[in-house]
């Protein structure tokens, strides 16, 4: 249903949809996320984003999924947003704009994965010291092992 | 009587250092290092305050300093070891963190827990959080200037953390909820030992009310004290305690019931101020409504195995496991491999004492997670102290930081 008041708006958002364990699992284009983002929170009624985070598909193609979780206090249910982005400078537009409470999670997102946000108010490093090198989430940062 | 009636005061500036002044409004700012060691932040959180004479102009946290990299350790632990490190997150509510990775991995396993582990789960989770209020209000306390408070509440917390060592041996990091039920059965005589603590415990919340709640100077420094809109809550990610003390009406356990909360009689106290002392009356009426749901599950604690009928994913009993070979293969498995779990993912969310708890587990089939995401309340809730603070004066931040009762490992992880 979120889907298809979605589709009637931007009928190319959405790429695909699944609902699983009861879970709403939304595949967004990259490109979509903040209009997608802006008409759940305007029209939906999706005030809370509890949590954006990433995950990382090394070595397949697109790299990083991007996963928000949106909750709406008001309808007491649950979305799950995911759009992937490329592994050669991952990239996507920020959507501080539409949450504030974007903002820390957006940059957690980019000190861990180094993944970039577009538009982000201040992009910059938020658990890991500003001169660290590299960004451990990645599936290709070893956790074990003699230092290289 | 003004300065110039002073002999020997001259009330005006030189007339160069007024023209500066005027010239130049900023030049008087201050900015203002608090932390990463601060005796009231309570761990390594640090704000760069900027000040105009007593007056916040700006309030700039850093986080990071306990940056531990938990989340990329489950990746290389498997699903069950994975339950110590949701303890070592945030150290005031280790079973609510226990509880909700556990129901996340559940989930993904499509695992169906016994009534008395669900019960169990409940009873010690809620102990949790009057462990956690207990800490928050003791220190808050102390922050503010009310010294005994302190004392009364490590007192009851005290007798909490020995229920949980009778529990699983360990006062702080108890790892005593597994994927698949307890890791213990219960011990013997806990009934009277709860039953004594939870008999007691009403009178000693009325205890520390006498203390607080009509203190004049206690109402002095926090009425009106550390306002945010709700609008301003729910869009910087502020929840728990602080948005339920602006009226939203708003607790996982009733809106989302997880482990058997829903056949649990309690209410979600809210009020309408929105300031310090409100989040102080939530909690304190939310230690109340604990102790009834603890009350609850004691008189009505169903029997039964405190394990899941799963043998490929719960360890076999001791006695089974060296005269039943199903039982000793089943061992071997677990414990050189760990068990598989189905392809998938899921985001498990629980009411914390400080807020939503979120646990995002991605598994790719293997016996290791692929991808473990931790929501910790903290978090959201720090990111509001600009707005929080912004605009009021420095002899209140610390009233208004410590009512959001945070925990820096569990914002860090």
């Amino acid at each position: 249903m979120l889907a298809n008041d979605l589709r009637a708006i931007h009928p190319e958002a959405i790429l695909a949809e699944k609902l699983e364990r009861n879970e709403l699992t939304l595949e967004i284009g990259a490109d979509w996320i903040v209009p997608a983002c802006m008409f759940l929170k305007e029209q939906q009624k999706f005030t809370r984003l509890s949590t954006v985070t990433g995950v990382d598909r090394y070595p397949s193609e697109p790299r990083f999924e991007l996963v928000y979780h949106l909750h709406s206090v008001e309808r007491n249910e649950r979305v799950r947003l995911k759009c992937r982005v490329s592994g050669e400078e991952p990239e996507i537009d920020s959507v501080t704009s539409v949450w504030g409470a974007a903002n820390w999670y957006e940059r957690e997102v980019f000190d861990l994965f180094g993944v970039r946000f577009r538009n982000h108010p201040e992009l910059r490093r938020i658990m890991l010291p500003d001169d660290w090198e590299g960004h451990p989430l990645r599936k290709d940062c070893q956790v074990t092992g003699p230092r290289v | 009587m003004s300065d110039s009636d002073i002999p020997g005061v001259t009330a005006t500036l030189p007339e160069t250092e007024a023209r500066e002044t005027e010239a130049r409004p900023t030049v008087r700012r201050m900015t203002l290092n608090m932390g990463p060691q601060h005796p009231s932040t309570h761990g390594v959180l640090r704000l760069q305050v900027e000040l105009d004479g007593e007056n916040i102009v700006r309030c700039m946290p850093e986080i990071g300093y306990l940056h531990t990299g938990i989340e990329k350790e489950f990746e290389v632990k498997t699903y069950q070891q994975g339950v110590t490190l949701t303890d070592r997150i945030d150290y005031l509510a280790p079973l609510s963190n226990n509880l909700c990775y556990c129901l996340a991995v559940e989930k993904l396993l499509g695992l169906e827990i016994p009534p008395m582990a669900q019960w169990t789960r409940v009873m010690l989770t809620e102990l949790t959080r009057l462990n956690s209020h207990l800490v928050w209000l003791g220190t808050h306390a102390i922050d503010i200037g009310a010294m005994s408070v302190f004392l009364y509440c490590f007192r009851e917390r005290e007798e909490i953390l020995r229920i949980f060592e009778m529990y699983s041996g360990q006062r702080m990091m108890t790892s005593y909820f597994r994927i698949g039920g307890l890791a213990l059965e219960p011990p013997r005589g806990w009934q009277q030992r709860i039953r004594k603590f939870i008999d007691v415990f009403p009178s000693r919340v009325d205890e520390y009310e006498d203390l607080l709640t009509n203190n004049r100077i206690w109402i002095g420094r926090t009425k009106g004290v550390g306002y945010i809109s709700i609008e301003d809550m729910l869009d910087i990610g502020i929840t728990g305690p602080m948005l339920r003390a602006g009226g939203v009406d708003w607790d996982i356990r009733k809106a989302q019931p997880y482990s058997s909360y829903e056949k649990f009689d309690f209410e979600v106290p809210t009020r309408k101020d929105n300031d310090v002392y409100a989040r102080y009356l939530v909690r304190i009426e939310e230690m109340r409504q604990s102790a009834r749901i603890i009350q609850q599950a004691l008189e009505g604690m169903p029997s039964g195995r405190w394990t899941a009928d799963a043998p490929h994913i719960v360890l076999p009993d001791r006695e089974k496991m060296k005269t039943e070979m199903e039982a000793l293969i089943y061992h071997f498995k677990i414990v050189t491999e760990g068990f598989r779990v189905p392809e998938g993912e899921v985001y498990q969310v629980v009411e914390s004492p400080r807020g939503e708890v979120g646990y995002y587990v991605v598994s790719d089939g293997t016996p290791k997670p692929y991808r473990v995401h931790v929501r910790g309340p903290s978090f959201g809730n720090l990111q509001g102290v600009s707005r929080m603070v912004e605009g009021t004066l420095i002899a209140d931040l610390i009233a208004a930081i410590g009512s959001m009762d945070f925990v820096l490992g569990d914002s860090d992880r």
